[in-house]
């Protein structure tokens, strides 16, 4: 089947329902579709907890909240797309607001802010500790007023097609069916979000495996800064969920075996409100080093909010208490919530330019899955959701109006190749995908974590090979057409190998320390040789690297202590 | 502890159970016991899941009898050797347990479960004044995350395919009850209307089974007293 439209978006979390709504404001006669794996309402940004930042109040500055970024960033974000975020920042609070976002509020009745990691002035606007879900829930709600925006729930994206520098659409499983339909397009954004289920122990959702990266990546796109990835401090053990850090911008600590806040040592001015890298890597040298406290799942941290009260924990952190009780058994106002870092934030993704623009024609990024890059090396707390809706937005009236100046639509003839390449999956193999993963997350886990070496980095890209080696055997048993589950992991699967690949190998490339890459062999950063972006491009035999200079504006690196 | 996963599969022809021994430790989820039949013993096995904290609605299922969050339910807490899953009753299924939710989300579209403002202000947004006590007026009916648990036990929802069932009720108070909102009329009209509040039989299982504790229940006698009103005021107007 062929489905023609003006824009087709893929992903329909915040970025890519963002996206949908700027691109209906510019024009109702643009013909708009949102095509997504799952339901909109069932993405992972629902999953993001404690606020979005943005310059609302007197005392604060743009120049304030763009330092704090680039700062956070350790120097690798483009200053001018920083500049350009926090300034377009505040407005979509206030849409959100019109919209019906239920935005926690001061007592006067406007909207209320709290402190975050690494910011330098209380900027975070929250919904309780349920951010992400209000925003996704207002925009999705927002979105069913437009009436050109269609929406094809529950298609599995399996392929993006470029022809001469051009994008012409992209093929999906209508996973209803398990119909392949091809998708044709003036314009397609791409807003899947992240790749954090590359990672075994991980705040994200089972749905995020980075299909978006990799089709764009395989189609010819390059990827960037894949090697930084966040590891965000607070994990709940064993299941992965995220603590949010509102947790400590409320006011809790974290402790170790001794009950010491340990962070006086290593951050003695931000203390646990230091940035995430920092945060992280300070509790892991606690747990090496032997102060964590000790659990059947392995040492963990303590998080403290015992101090914060009832009252101000049911208010602040509702969903917090709740999946503490129901996910660990320990209820926050009595005892200490057992945390440990945890595989959280593709700070990488489809290298775009600040008006979420890719190298190819019509191709344009936004969200998690791109790279523009505002979050640099290590992005802050509560920029995430913000560039999911400023960046969403731009992509949205970008590719508007690039759609508006394009009176053809491009022909092809994918779809039948397509379809042979996905039905040769059915087949008796020898390797399962299930266990293939469950060897990629091991590795990633062990060598691709908060302390990286040259040995383990290099361990890890040799097994990433090897997998995707025995992946070219993989059986696909389930050789029916609806709702085909088994299909749709071992694609996943597929796509995965090839983003832990890029993520290794430049990883292992990329001799300094800077934000979330950290090598114990090369523990300093060295601005001389490696304050740029790296580029990875698709080839058979891997990826093909090259660098890109880092836009500077204002702030010249320096060193950064907190 | 050894538990037996009795699973309702469902091929897209014909139904049947399949059984599963489930090496279940404390704290194991059913999510994580349906992951590991998938892993290990049957790859064919559809269910939906995504976030696994109990917040994106995907994997809502019936366990023992009763709808829940598979995520959110540990196997030991169900103190049975036995646990039965089956989809959710009142929606069509599609494969194993995975069912047809577009019907779900079309009746939740129909109350127009937006804030409507006389005055779209698109390009020069405005902080609007909300205080504490307003936002708590509805809040609440906010954080419906639209798992169908509710549905799935209505037996309004289950006798009349056409009513549009707790959670879109509960969606359109959401709205009605926010300060912000000026779209009472046209969403009055919706509500009142045949497919509306009138037909919920009060069994008020919803609220019982509601993962979130949103109470549609409570939301659609809301709704009903302000649909009253609202039916009487147009009927001295006409007069």
């Amino acid at each position: 089947m062929r489905i023609r439209n003006d824009i087709v978006i893929v992903g329909a979390g915040l970025a890519g329902m963002r996206a949908a709504i700027a691109a209906s404001e510019v024009s109702r006669d643009l013909s708009i579709a949102i095509v997504a794996k799952t339901y909109p309402i069932r993405c992972h940004s629902v999953c993001a907890e404690g606020g979005t930042a943005a310059v609302m109040r007197e005392g604060d500055s743009f120049d304030l909240h763009a330092w704090d970024t680039v700062k956070g960033a350790d120097f690798l974000a483009d200053q001018d797309a920083v500049e350009f975020f926090v300034r377009e920042m505040p407005k979509e609070i206030l849409r959100l607001d019109n919209w019906g976002c239920p935005w926690s509020r001061t007592q006067d009745g406007k909207i209320a802010q709290r402190p975050f990691g690494g910011h330098s002035f209380d900027r975070t606007v929250f919904a309780a500790d349920r951010t992400g879900f209000h925003e996704v829930h207002t925009l999705y709600e927002r979105m069913l007023s437009y009436p050109n925006i269609v929406r094809f729930d529950e298609y599995f994206m399996t392929n993006l097609v470029i022809e001469d520098g051009e994008v012409k659409g992209l093929t999906a499983i209508e996973l209803k069916t398990g119909d392949i339909v091809l998708f044709e397009a003036k314009v397609v954004i791409i807003a899947t979000g992240g790749a954090g289920r590359l990672f075994g122990f991980t705040t994200y959702s089972h749905q995020v495996t980075g299909d978006g990266l990799a089709v764009a990546y395989r189609a010819g796109v390059p990827l960037k800064d894949m090697e930084f990835f966040q590891f965000h401090p607070t994990g709940l053990i064993p299941s992965g969920i995220l603590m949010t850090e509102a947790c400590r911008g409320e006011g809790g600590y974290l402790r170790n075996s001794k009950g010491e806040r340990f962070m006086e040592k290593y951050a003695p001015a931000k203390m646990e409100l230091a940035p995430r890298d920092v945060v992280a890597r300070s509790m892991w040298t606690e747990i090496l080093e032997g102060r964590g406290l000790e659990s059947p799942y392995g040492p963990y941290i303590a998080l403290d909010l015992t101090h914060l009260g009832e009252e101000r924990i049911n208010e602040r952190l509702p969903l917090i208490r709740d999946a503490a009780i129901k996910f660990a058994g320990v209820d926050p106002v009595e005892e200490p919530i057992p945390v440990r870092p945890v595989a959280h934030y593709t700070m990488g993704g489809i290298h775009t330019n600040m008006y979420c623009e890719t190298p190819v024609r019509g191709l344009y990024a936004a969200g998690e899955a791109a790279c523009v890059s505002i979050h640099g090396a290590n992005r802050l707390g509560s920029n995430s959701t913000a560039e999911c809706l400023v960046f969403g937005r731009v992509a949205g009236e970008r590719a508007a109006e690039y759609a508006l100046k394009k009176s053809y639509y491009p022909s092809t003839d994918f779809l039948k190749e397509e379809e042979k390449r996905i039905n040769s999956l059915f087949r008796e193999g020898e390797e399962s995908a299930y266990e293939i993963k469950a060897e990629l997350n091991r590795t990633m886990d062990e060598n691709l974590w908060i302390f990286r070496n040259e040995d383990g980095m290099a361990e890890a890209v040799k097994k990433i090979i090897e997998l995707k080696e025995r992946y070219k055997n993989v059986s696909v048993a389930d050789t029916s057409k609806k709702f085909n589950t088994d299909l749709t992991f071992a694609l996943e699967v597929g796509f995965m190998l090839d983003l832990a690949e890029v993520v290794a190998i430049g990883a292992l490339k990329r001799r300094e320390s800077r934000g979330a890459h950290y090598r114990t062999d090369y523990p300093k950063r060295d601005d001389e040789r490696w304050l740029k972006h790296t580029l990875a491009y698709y080839s058979k035999d891997g990826p093909i690297f090259e660098y890109l200079p880092v836009t500077i504006t204002k702030w010249q690196p320096v060193e950064r202590t907190y | 502890m050894d538990v037996i996963f009795r699973v309702r599969r469902f091929d897209g022809e014909k139904s049947y159970w399949s059984d599963f021994v489930i090496p279940a430790k404390k704290g194991m989820t059913v999510l994580e016991g349906l992951y590991y039949i998938k892993e290990n013993y049957d790859g064919s096995l559809a269910f939906r899941a995504s976030c696994r904290m109990g917040i994106c609605g995907s994997c809502a299922v019936k366990i023992n009898g009763k709808p829940v969050l598979a995520c959110e339910t540990q196997i030991l807490h169900l103190n049975s050797t036995t646990i039965k899953i089956e989809p959710l009753d009142n929606f069509e299924v599609i494969k194993d347990l995975v069912t047809e939710f577009d019907g779900f989300f079309t009746k939740h579209e129909a109350v127009k479960p937006y804030l409507i403002r006389k005055e779209d202000r698109y390009s020069e947004p405005e902080e609007l004044i909300q205080k504490p006590e307003q936002l708590y007026a509805y809040y609440k009916y906010s954080l419906c995350i639209k798992c169908g648990a509710c549905y799935s036990v209505c037996p309004a929802s289950s006798s009349r395919d056409d009513y549009l069932g707790p959670a879109a009720m509960t969606a359109a108070y959401r709205f009605i009850a926010d300060s912000r909102d000026e779209g009472d009329g046209e969403r009055m009209q919706i509500v009142c209307g045949d497919c509306g509040v009138w037909r919920c039989h009060f069994a008020a299982e919803c609220s019982e089974v509601c993962p979130k504790k949103v109470e549609p229940a409570k939301a659609v006698q809301k709704l009903r007293f302000r649909s009253a009103i609202y039916m009487l005021e147009k009927f001295f107007i006409r007069w």
